[in-house]
């Protein structure tokens, strides 16, 4: 089942989705030290920005009809303090692939976000200095500020972008496309041509609700989250993710890693029969935090479907 | 702190019992890891819960650990919405999914020191285990909206109760209880856990008095174990505290106010 990826030597084809597994705090929250049985192939960061940021007031989360809305805003310590505190705790996660196998490394991506190509420069630049770090992920659905469409939305725009910093790294570059767009497959082709050496996809699907004035009344007419809309995520937008990882595979000849609403082994196997090379799982992260791992299992095993609660509980 | 495996468990329901407005869902956990008062579980029912097919609920919900002796976990419901409502149809025998213990708890109070259980509504649930826990006898004040809920005092030993409609006990609220025993013993410590206006006035009045607090708080949660950013509060000096991995329980002194999306269902 391993596989690789951009030079990248991967246990199976499982990563997180950015911002969906908080690796410090989980490995705090569980009695399992996950720095050697690591549920994730690679380790994909929340995405981090130049300056610290608090990130939207709550409330940030509304359930949605299969499927969950957040507004989270981003909040994470600024490069800086990225780099300074979390980056070393980071460094050496292991993952088990079978019972009793050799531990293998799981390589680390630090997801990146700037509003001007100046700031991710930057961001690209510092990361390229830091070895722990395998490759670089640009979260390109920051709103431009004089259009107010994502970065990443105009195929031209994101070409320039990437091009722009592809210089500054040797590390893969892998660009996270926004689905917010009208032709996904256009800006992937963009971020090729700027050259990026994968894309990834998607991410979530700005999205809205409103106020309950009672949970079983009508709706009451305000925005109900903090961030006002947020991103739609989960089983509910599988479907899109399917057709847009397939658009995208079909038309460029970089790795893609695809994501959105995977819960199991046979919603990754769609994503890899359309075309994409490496499979991400986030919001079923949040039903059971062992996700990838069960996932990338019942991958390799198809026969073995579900996994088997007994099974899963015993552990 | 006690912490959770990594994996949920899949869990039998051993029996539920009516208190008033309340069930008590019990759990068969004869081998799970003893949580701490104030630490909570992510539950799920096992059938009909998302999955891809259902609308809500999707996600699985936080709920306090309001007792755990016999081999079992005990849980309050309060039916407030599709998820809820779900966990309170499970009948013995059925199985539910269970992530935790999770969160911080409850500390002691320092020998020698009361200890003031404040409880409003559905939020007396983590109260029942601190006091099972508490090597001295606390006052013990729990606050309702009827006389139904009301009933849910049996859950703890020796509660004054207060209520909004006077059916039970104090007509007022549970506050009113707190001040007179504020005042009647400064060196108290208090534990609460309630809807946000009452934390907020638990809070308020134990910053004039200083009385040290502890405040259980409660948030839409999609993951409880950090991993969602979604759980927030705001905290003293700017920024946001998680309430899955920072609390539940958040010493009052942390806190410039109680977020009025902070508390237990009301
Ligand atoms: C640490 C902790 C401990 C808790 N302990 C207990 C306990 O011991 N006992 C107990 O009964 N409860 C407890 N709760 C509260 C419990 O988790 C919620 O009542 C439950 O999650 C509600 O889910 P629901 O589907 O029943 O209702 P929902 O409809 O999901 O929630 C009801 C409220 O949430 C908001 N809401 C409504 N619709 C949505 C939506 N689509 N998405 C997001 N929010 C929405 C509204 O304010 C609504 O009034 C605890 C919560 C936390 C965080
Ligand atoms: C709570 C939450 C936080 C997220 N944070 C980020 C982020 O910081 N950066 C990013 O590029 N994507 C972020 N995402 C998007 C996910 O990585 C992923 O693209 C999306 O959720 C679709 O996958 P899923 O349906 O499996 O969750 C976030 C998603 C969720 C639900
Ligand atoms: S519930 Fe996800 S971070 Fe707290």
């Amino acid at each position: 089942m391993s596989v690789s990826f951009c030079g990248l030597e991967l246990a199976h084809p499982i990563l997180n989705g950015s911002g969906t597994f908080d690796a410090i705090a989980a490995n705090k929250a569980f009695a399992d030290d996950l720095r050697d049985a690591f549920p994730f192939a690679a380790y994909v960061s929340k995405t981090i920005t130049l300056e610290p940021r608090a990130g939207n007031p709550p409330p940030r989360l509304w359930e949605a009809a299969a499927g969950l809305i957040n507004s989270i805003g981003l909040p994470n310590k600024g490069l800086q303090g990225y780099l300074a505190e979390d980056l070393p705790q980071l460094a050496g996660l292991t993952t088990v692939r079978e019972p009793g196998a050799e531990p293998q490394t799981v390589p680390l991506i630090t997801n990146v976000m700037g509003s001007t190509a100046h700031e991710f420069s930057a961001l690209v630049e510092a990361c390229e200095t830091r070895e722990e770090i395998a490759a670089l992920e640009l979260n390109v659905s920051c709103p431009n500020v004089k259009t107010g469409l994502d970065i990443g939305a105009d195929p031209l725009q994101l070409e320039q972008l990437v091009r722009a910093v592809r210089p500054l790294t040797r590390k893969p570059l892998i660009i996270k496309l926004t689905p917010n767009t009208a032709d996904v497959a256009a800006c992937a082709q963009g971020a090729q041509e700027g050259g990026a050496d994968a894309v990834s996809l998607i991410n979530t699907l700005r999205a809205m609700s409103l106020t309950p004035v009672d949970p079983s009344g009508p709706a009451g007419g305000r925005a109900w989250l903090g961030g006002r809309t947020g991103g739609l995520s989960g089983p509910a937008i599988r479907a899109v993710a399917l057709a847009q990882v397939a658009a995208v595979a079909a038309r460029v000849a970089v790795p893609v890693i695809g994501m959105g609403g995977v819960q199991s082994g046979a919603h990754a196997r769609e994503l890899l029969d359309v075309g994409a090379t490496l499979v991400a799982v986030g919001t079923e992260s949040f039903r059971d935090p062992a996700a990838g791992a069960r996932i990338a299992r019942e991958l390799g095993d198809p026969a073995r479907g579900e996994a088997a609660p007994s099974e899963e509980s015993a552990r | 702190m006690s912490r959770a495996p990594f994996a949920r468990r899949l869990l039998t329901v051993a029996g539920v019992d009516r208190l008033g407005a309340y069930l008590v869902l019990r759990v068969e956990d004869p081998d799970g890891p003893q949580p701490e008062p104030g630490q909570f579980a992510m539950l799920a029912a096992e059938e009909r819960w998302g999955g891809g097919e259902g609308e809500r609920p999707y996600l699985p919900r936080a709920f306090s650990v309001a007792r755990q002796r016999g081999g079992e976990a005990h849980f309050l419901l309060e039916d407030v919405g599709p998820g809820s409502r779900r966990l309170c149809e499970l009948g013995t025998g059925e199985r539910l999914w269970t992530l935790g213990p999770l969160g911080r708890g409850f500390t002691a109070p320092p020998s020698g020191r009361r200890a003031i259980l404040v409880g409003g509504g559905v939020g007396i649930a983590p109260l029942a285990i601190l006091q099972d826990r508490l090597q001295e006898e606390a006052t013990v004040l729990l606050g309702f909206r009827d006389g139904a809920r009301a009933e849910g005092a049996a859950l703890l030993e020796q509660a004054r109760v207060a209520t909004d409609d006077g059916s039970r006990g104090h007509h007022g609220l549970v506050t009113d209880l707190l001040a007179q025993e504020v005042e009647r013993d400064p060196l108290a410590v208090v534990y609460a856990c309630g809807p946000a206006p009452m934390l907020e006035g638990v809070r308020a009045m134990c910053a004039a008095s200083s009385v040290p607090a502890q405040l259980a708080l409660e948030a839409g949660m999609a993951c409880g174990f950090g991993a969602c950013f979604g759980c927030v509060v705001p905290c003293r000096g700017g920024g946001y505290l998680r309430i899955c991995v920072d609390g539940p329980v958040i010493d009052a002194a942390e806190l410039d106010h109680v977020d009025a999306h902070a508390g237990a269902p009301a």
